[in-house]
């Protein structure tokens, strides 16, 4: 057996894998807490996908409205999500977001103010006020860089390029360590620790048209899911409805909802905007139901309602899905969205100017003077690691997760801007909640050095093998199957050969060979990023299958519409005994009375404080 | 739609040398795509950074045809239809495996920074500033760290005064910290002792390269220096000071053309 004393290991306290919005805040929180702490990161310091994050963060801070308040957020989130969120975190978020905002100002942060000189807010789908704490169309640099900037002075270690590969626990279950690749040099590192918090992101890269960059690969929920923990309402993958269509190499980067935010209007081939065709009841009393009404919203009338456009993005990503599919799409498939018509060229070039760059320099496209071509493009996982709502605890002791690899908040749809806000909310949770962990901690979990040394062998088995297949052309052979049987539209028949598919091809994964040395080899991460798509993918796969309802981002033709019998319910997943994926229907435990008032009041009871 | 050759250095630290590649190469690709074509294809093991692919976060800065550049926003079609395309990291910083340099030195400079330093809020628990004032600030923030200015600023890059100077990323940097409303420290002094502005002449190498159009020297660079002169050059700034005492930042500085 290789001798595990021979690895470089290191000891911390607690270990944030991720350096994204969510990692960054919870290891500023692990730190003010006194505990020694490191990051490990796939990319360099500030990389992450969070700076992808364009439109803004959710805050019911009220500076542009002022009859906006937690509990209008609260209902708004609720009600995105269909119910299905969990409701404590529902609650937490919308009453902490404010705070969480005004923190990132005082470390820093430069948003967009009113006229009054406070942060701005804009208008985004499906919240019912200008609640968006933005900078243009760059918020997630923005946050990205101010807890990057801030968190450098604050005593953290922070391993980049780095992957964790394994977490590490003791004999009765606990956390004891991390095992990590440094991608430079192909080296192991072990680091000893009492807790991990997770917060690795998504697995967007399972699909081909995609707004995610090629570290979402679902290590953080692979990696719990392995440990013990369970996965929660992973079936419900949110496919952003603005994604780019053309140039196909560009097919799925993301155009930021803030052009809806601002004006934007969706139309078809022939010139009809669509959208007032695809008003969901839920919505029809709030929503506008004429172009006049919209345009009288868009000039500021406070008591018009709100354009179509910007209803939640389940629903308006099916709508674009089916103008496409009645043969009304845009020359290149999906939906022209247009700013132009609606705005001067000055204004769209402060408000979006990375749109406006992004669609000039990759598109060709000027979108002060034409219109945009967009579709449909997998962004977000509402589900992940099942945690407990005040601690971001998993069932397994020791080990946390925060933002989007973590379960709970979004239910079947998240509401855009209510990720930037969930990061940094719900990474302070973590944070505390790993340090009350660690507080009540008796005895150091130790490491076993058999899984190190079990893990080493995974790991450089990939490269030590003769031969095998590629790992990219495994990679997209498994896009291919989830775009075509896990997509945005799904049936019984297609996931069911789908997740025979997946089935075929998990074989050939565990056959995969990567040629060349250890040192920064492309192919080799590839070949172990490889596994944890894998994970995720027969999670999402089995879990779409199970759910027999349309509900939020899991739309499913052979079974439309909300079901009540699922409104109560959940899909759980862990690993069985004998390492086989276990899916079960889980019911919900009923929702605290005051919260479930809130949620279901009218607006007007809402907005009047009657509730 | 058209086969290309691409030459790509391949090598470590230790030395390394062009290999060619022929790709094909569709509608619309960017260089980054047919790297990683050529990757997934004919080199498996070929290191390169990347992340967004969308010009925000700076990870895949290269030299293409000697011009530094992001890949992914690089289109193919600017080239002629038979050029040769010459990809190579940048030449700045050191090698670590094929296109991918080792750029931690910045990560240092940057925690050399003193960092931000806000005056308390008012008394409703609000920060206020305008719009107008943090228009300048807000352009430096749209720095997404590709370092290509640090490549290509001959202090850096010919001279290699790492010792000397911070570089044009971290001037900026500063100048967005000391131009910030809230702010109240004072690193007019470090500028110039430890972060060495007299070192750029103001060829504006890094302005012509920065991938987001930050104004680098004219909005940052020449307004810190200026500063910087304000406050140890100017003769009757210092007689100011020496009569009415100097507390603030921004004396001595009010004058200059930074907002």
């Amino acid at each position: 057996m290789l001798d595990v004393s021979e690895i470089q290991t290191v000891e911390h306290d607690v270990v944030v894998i991720g350096a994204g919005g969510a990692g960054l805040r919870a290891a500023i929180e692990c730190s003010a807490h006194g505990l020694n702490t490191a990051v490990v990161c796939k990319s360099l310091l500030g990389k992450a996908h969070t700076v992808m994050a364009e439109g803004g963060m959710a805050a019911a801070m009220g500076n542009v409205d002022s009859r906006d308040n937690w509990k209008v957020h609260f209902r708004d989130t609720m009600r995105g999500g269909k119910f299905l969120n969990v409701w404590r975190m529902a609650e937490l978020h919308a009453q902490q977001a404010p705070e969480r905002v005004r923190e990132l100002e005082d470390w820093g942060a430069v948003f967009d103010r009113t006229k009054d000189g406070l942060i701005n807010q804009r208008n985004f789908g499906g919240h019912r006020f200008p609640r968006l704490a933005h900078v243009g169309d760059r918020t997630g640099l923005e946050l990205i860089r101010t807890l990057q900037d801030h968190g450098i002075h604050q005593g953290f270690e922070v391993y980049m390029e780095c992957k964790a590969y394994q977490l590490l626990r003791d004999a009765s279950g606990r956390i004891s360590g991390v095992l990590c690749l440094w991608r430079e040099t192909g080296r192991f590192m072990l680091i000893r620790c009492k807790a991990v918090i997770l917060a690795t992101g998504g697995g967007g890269k399972a699909w081909r048209v995609t707004s995610n960059s090629w570290e979402y690969s679902g290590d953080g929920a692979a990696m719990a899911y392995d440990a013990g923990a369970e996965l929660m309402d992973i079936e419900f993958t949110q496919f952003h409805p603005t994604g780019m269509v053309w140039p196909p190499s560009v097919r799925g980067t993301l155009v930021t909802e803030g052009v809806r935010g601002e004006g934007g209007i969706l139309t078809n081939s022939e010139g009809d905007r669509f959208m007032f065709r695809y008003i969901p009841e839920r919505f029809a009393s709030e929503t506008a139901d004429t172009e006049e009404e919209a345009a009288r919203w868009l000039g500021g009338d406070r008591d018009a309602r709100r354009p179509p456009e910007l209803l939640t993005r389940d629903v308006v990503a099916r709508a674009i899905t089916a103008e496409v599919k009645a043969g009304r799409g845009s020359t290149n498939g999906g939906a022209y969205l247009d700013i132009a018509t609606r705005r001067d060229a000055d204004f769209i070039k402060r408000k979006l100017p990375s749109m406006y760059h992004q669609f000039k320099e990759l598109a060709e496209v000027d979108i002060t003077k034409q219109p945009m071509q967009v579709g449909p493009t997998l962004h977000y996982f509402m589900g992940g690691i099942r945690v407990d709502a005040d601690s971001q605890m998993s069932r397994v002791p020791g080990l946390f997760a925060c933002g989007e690899c973590s379960a709970g908040l979004h239910g079947a749809n998240r509401l855009g801007g209510n990720s930037l806000s969930d990061l940094i909310v719900f990474g302070k949770l973590a944070g505390d909640g790993a340090n009350a962990y660690i507080q009540g901690l008796s005895g150091d979990p130790q490491v076993s050095d058999s899984q190190v040394a079990e893990g080493i062998r995974k790991a450089t088995v990939v490269l030590n093998r003769e031969s095998g297949p590629n790992p990219f052309v495994l990679h997209d052979m498994l896009q291919d199957i989830m775009g075509e049987y896990v997509g945005i539209i799904r049936s019984d028949e297609g996931l069911a050969m789908g997740i025979s598919k997946l089935e075929e091809l998990a074989p050939k994964v565990a056959q995969v060979k990567a040629h060349g040395s250890s040192q920064y080899n492309a192919g080799w991460h590839e070949a172990l990023d490889m596994e944890s798509l894998m994970v995720i993918s027969q999670a999402v796969a089995r879990a779409a299958l199970i759910r027999k309802e349309s509900r939020g981002a899991h739309t499913r033709i052979d079974y439309e519409g909300e079901r009540e019998e699922w409104g109560n319910k959940n899909v759980v997943i862990r690993k069985g005994p004998g390492g086989q994926m276990e899916v079960r229907e889980e019911e919900r435990s009923a929702p605290p009375a005051e919260l479930e008032r809130i949620a279901r009041a009218s607006i007007e009871d809402v907005e009047a404080g009657r509730v | 739609m058209s086969e290309r050759t691409f030459r790509i250095w391949r090598g470590d630290a230790e030395g390394g040398e062009f290999q060619e590649y022929k790709a094909q190469v569709d509608e619309g690709m960017v260089v980054l795509d047919v790297v990683h074509r050529i990757q997934a294809e004919q080199a498996n093991d070929m290191a390169v950074r990347w992340n967004c692919k969308a010009g925000k976060c700076g990870s895949c800065s290269m030299e293409i045809n000697g011009k530094p550049k992001l890949a992914c926003m690089t289109r193919m079609n600017i080239y002629e239809p038979d050029e040769v395309i010459t990809v190579q990291p940048v030449r700045t910083f050191p090698v670590q495996k094929d296109l991918v340099c080792d750029v931690s030195w910045n990560y240092k400079q940057n925690e050399r920074i003193e960092p931000f330093k806000p005056r308390p809020r008012d008394a409703d628990g609000q920060h206020r500033m305008l719009q107008e004032d943090v228009d300048r600030v807000q352009e430096f923030r749209k720095c997404i760290e590709c370092f290509l200015c640090q490549n290509v600023c001959h202090v850096l890059r010919d001279h290699e005064r790492q010792d000397g100077f911070v570089g044009p990323r971290f001037m900026i940097r500063l100048a967005s910290l000391e131009m910030h409303p809230l702010d109240t420290a004072d690193r007019i002094p470090a500028v110039r002792d430890e972060f060495g502005s007299g070192f750029c002449n103001i060829t504006r190498c890094c302005t012509d390269v920065c991938p987001e159009h930050i104004g680098i020297t004219d909005n940052g660079i020449i307004p810190m220096k200026e500063r910087v002169v304000d406050r140890f050059y100017d003769p009757i700034a210092i007689m100011w000071r020496k009569i009415f005492g100097s507390d603030s930042k921004k004396s001595g500085a009010s004058n200059s053309n930074d907002s």
